[in-house]
């Protein structure tokens, strides 16, 4: 649904006369022209993936990372303008650091991610600004509260998940996620399932080659929000490889 | 011995020479506290009730220099009741005490007060936290103010881990009513406070009711 604006579009700070800000709009598109990143929550934890295209052969191996620590039992997947999602996970750090400072515990995540949204939707407000150009994932583990995720998008809204995808291939990772039962799931058994998504939805045809960024915290890290240790990720993607391949059979089959 | 003082009682710092106690119990905490607030050797207040609400389950017990530990009390209670409604649930006995830590250290060159800090969380149940001169601590128990140095013995050998409502409440009022014979600046009444997952309740023990022991 992409309808030009013409007139209405230049500042954030003008409707237009159908009650669209157009410039909130827009940096929505950017972030549906990044690669894919999902969030799922489960039964003791939340497991992230990320479909980090690799532009050039030259690249180090880890680089222009797309998941960020943000306090210790916070983690951030960002999809969209990178530089401005590196600039919001200093902002949400600084958040978190002084909530600690001030009231002595753990940011709860529901606060963490109200007040990054707030900081967002202050810069669809004005012309002299213009709005981020990402959306992002927050998710934690306590042990009162349990795992929760929550998502902002460039217009300054936050909602809570139990399972969310942003990017280009949001749509069909959504559909995926659906057909889990997430709330039933441990996160052993989820970080499997979350690379089989984004291997899924990843086009072969269009980007070429990819890294899968892969991050969890729960209980299985004592609430530590950390990257994916190596012998894990290289179990689930290849339990995504092989899970791929069964589907190819089967198409084979049909015909 | 008796000296005529040359300044006038108004100019002595208007002290809450004190006695206060905090005391955790599974499931909640008991404070208590004298009522009497001394200006140099008047008694400016012998009625003063010294356990300040902080939040609906979160108390402290003044002690030191009347107005600054009051204002902190204040100070901190209102940004507790910000603080709640920002992230929509009942703050932590943590959180309170925290804020009460950060005024009393940022300040403490210009402060003389030390506030006992204690309540109930759904978290961590009944807490106490020590928050003298921009320290934070949690403890078991803790006492405090002038007259708490008359009875470090009795709390040491009297505590015990593990005690009931009642019996923290009656450890409590004995504490207090020790103190408040000893010292010169605890005395009046004893109030108390007693805090677990269904609220605060307080109470207030008059003089003639307080428990006695071997010289009274």
């Amino acid at each position: 649904m992409s309808s030009i604006g013409t007139g209405y579009d230049l500042s954030a700070s003008t409707f237009s006369p159908d009650g669209r800000v157009f410039q909130v709009e827009y940096a929505m598109k950017a972030v549906e022209n990044s690669s894919t990143a999902i969030g799922i929550r489960c039964k003791d934890g939340v497991v992230f993936g990320v479909e980090k295209l690799v532009l050039s052969k030259l690249y180090e191996q880890g680089s222009n990372k797309r998941i960020f620590n943000v306090d210790r039992h916070v983690g951030m997947a960002v999809a969209g303008l990178l530089a401005d999602a590196r600039s919001l996970s200093e902002v949400a750090r600084e958040e978190a650091s002084n909530f600690r400072s001030n009231y002595g515990h753990n940011i709860p995540l529901k606060h963490l991610s109200e007040r990054v949204a707030m900081y967002v939707h202050a810069y669809t407000l004005y012309s002299a600004v213009r709005p981020f150009g990402c959306s992002f994932i927050l998710g934690s583990y306590d042990q009162d509260d349990g795992p929760q995720l929550y998502m902002v998008d460039p217009s300054g809204i936050s909602y809570g998940y139990w399972g969310c995808a942003i990017g280009k291939a949001k749509q069909a990772a959504k559909t995926e996620i659906e057909k889990l039962q997430m709330k039933d799931m441990t996160c052993r058994e989820l970080v499997k399932e979350v690379a089989k998504i984004i291997y899924i939805v990843h086009d072969e045809v269009k980007d070429k080659a990819f890294e899968l960024e892969l991050s969890w915290v729960g209980e299985v890290t004592n609430g530590k929000h950390e990257l994916v240790p190596k012998d894990v990720r290289e179990e689930a993607e290849k339990y995504a490889k092989d899970s791929l391949e069964e589907e190819d059979d089967s198409d084979e089959e049909n015909m | 011995m008796l000296e005529e003082s040359t300044e006038s009682e108004w100019q002595s710092e208007v002290k809450t020479g004190t006695t206060i106690i905090a005391v955790e119990f599974n499931g909640g905490v008991v404070l208590g506290s004298d009522s009497r607030v001394s200006a140099g050797e008047t008694v400016v207040n012998r009625v003063m009730n010294k356990l300040s609400l902080l939040h609906d389950k979160i108390y402290c017990a003044l002690s030191g220099s009347a107005a600054d530990a009051q204002t902190i009390a204040e100070m901190v209670n209102y940004q507790l009741d910000v603080h709640s409604i920002e992230i929509g649930e009942d703050p932590q006995v943590r959180s309170a005490a925290t804020l009460v830590k950060n005024i009393s250290y940022k300040y403490k060159e210009e402060l003389s007060a030390h506030l006992i800090v204690a309540g109930w969380d759904r978290r961590g149940g009944g807490q106490v936290f020590v928050t003298l001169n921009g320290l934070l601590s949690r403890q078991p128990f803790a006492v405090g103010g002038s007259g708490s140095s008359y009875v470090y013995g009795f709390v040491d050998a009297e505590y015990q881990k593990g005690m009931s409502k009642e019996d923290c409440q009656q450890f409590v009022v004995n504490t207090i009513s020790l103190a408040m014979s000893r010292d010169g600046s605890s005395g009046g009444v004893a109030y108390l406070v007693t805090i677990d997952e269904k609220g605060a309740e307080e109470k207030c023990i008059l003089g003639n009711e307080l428990p006695t022991f071997y010289d009274q």
